[in-house]
């Protein structure tokens, strides 16, 4: 058999295949997802959030960093009006990854399109995106929703589980162990990486010293206002390039 | 019960934009300015999280070496600048702060 001569008149995978290489797909990034999970259920707990809301925040938000800041930001105190809008505005960069794959989903019932959006994660987003592509021209793209249910559904699963067990933990730990600022800490591991140019180091420094001078003000609106300060320079700085 | 109306909000909202290009308005481009924008929501609204709960104590800024949090907190943005790894960034800046709560 000629194998060049069959790729480009292949028969669309079955979905069970594609649903399997999708879960195959997003075994690699569950090594990551897993201690990230347990870290949101246990500082979730540690900043005050009741066992049942962070394990429902998992389910409903479903957004691994909106969680840590939805957490953080009820710690403090924070008005819920405050948190829906810091939770939708560090969301935003879903609507990249849905322009992204709507092109490749257009021909499909709206059930569908409805659920793959609830499971547009990061994680699922990236094998997923990078599936179509690969294949693009090759096999017939029929089955290729069945890939992203099955790399979004991998990840539901092991989300739920890991916050599960994070949460349980969370409650085994005494206060005086200070386990609330390992919400700080992962906030540091996940900025400081991403400042790869001046533009966004100074996006960063800007808001960064605008929540210090803002802080007094009320309902945590500095938050808010050293967010937009701190967005506005960095477009800034790279504008002047 | 705020809490609880809180999460359903943030869930609306979180699938609202997920859904949006998919659905709602496919077959339209993103405006190049908003684009732009999103790369700088990131650093800036978590570093703006960040700031306070490394400088602010008790209400007030706090620049001195007791304030075991900012220690560790910068501790901690050097390994996560060195290493990129979250869960050593984590491990090194919790040993830190208690080390200097324990010891000092």
């Amino acid at each position: 058999m000629n194998k060049d001569a069959t790729q480009t008149t292949q028969a669309p995978l079955p979905p069970r295949i594609e649903f399997l290489a999708g879960i195959k797909a997003e075994l690699p990034i569950l090594v990551g997802v897993i201690p990230f999970g347990l870290i949101y259920g246990v500082v979730a707990v540690a900043a005050g959030v009741p066992p049942l809301a962070a394990q429902a925040m998992s389910a409903i938000v479903f957004a691994g960093s909106s969680q840590f800041l939805m957490a953080q930001l009820f710690g403090t105190g924070t008005p819920a009006g405050v948190i829906v809008l810091a939770a939708a505005i560090v969301n935003l960069r879903h609507a990249l990854y849905s322009a992204s794959v709507a092109p490749y989903l257009n021909g499909l019932s709206k059930a569908w399109k409805r659920l793959l959006a609830y499971l547009l994660t990061d994680e699922a987003y990236a094998v997923t995106i990078t599936h179509y592509r690969n294949t693009e021209g090759q096999t017939p793209p029929a089955n290729q929703h069945w890939f992203f249910l099955g790399a979004g559904l991998a990840l539901w699963s092991f989300w739920q589980l890991s916050t599960a067990v994070g949460i349980f933990l969370g409650q085994q730990v005494p206060e005086s162990w200070s386990l609330d600022f390992t919400l700080t800490l992962t906030f540091i591991a996940l900025v400081v990486p991403s400042l790869k140019d001046r533009a966004s180091v100074a996006a960063a420094l800007a808001a960064g010293a605008t929540a210090l001078l803002a802080f007094a003000l009320p309902y945590k609106l500095g938050l808010v206002a050293a967010g937009l300060v701190g967005i506005a320079v960095g477009m800034l700085v790279e504008g002047k390039r | 019960m705020t809490l609880w109306l809180t999460i359903l909000l943030a869930g609306l909202a979180t699938y609202a934009i997920r859904l949006s290009f998919i659905q709602l308005f496919a077959n339209r481009e993103i405006p190049p300015l908003v684009l732009k924008a999103l790369q700088f929501v990131p650093p800036a609204v978590l570093t703006a999280i960040i700031a306070p709960e490394l400088f602010i104590q008790d209400g007030s800024l706090s620049l001195h070496l007791a304030n075991g949090r900012l220690i560790a907190g910068l501790i901690a943005i050097l390994v996560a600048w060195r290493t990129r790894n979250v869960v050593l960034t984590i491990l090194v800046g919790m040993a830190v702060l208690l080390f200097i709560q324990w010891f000092f």
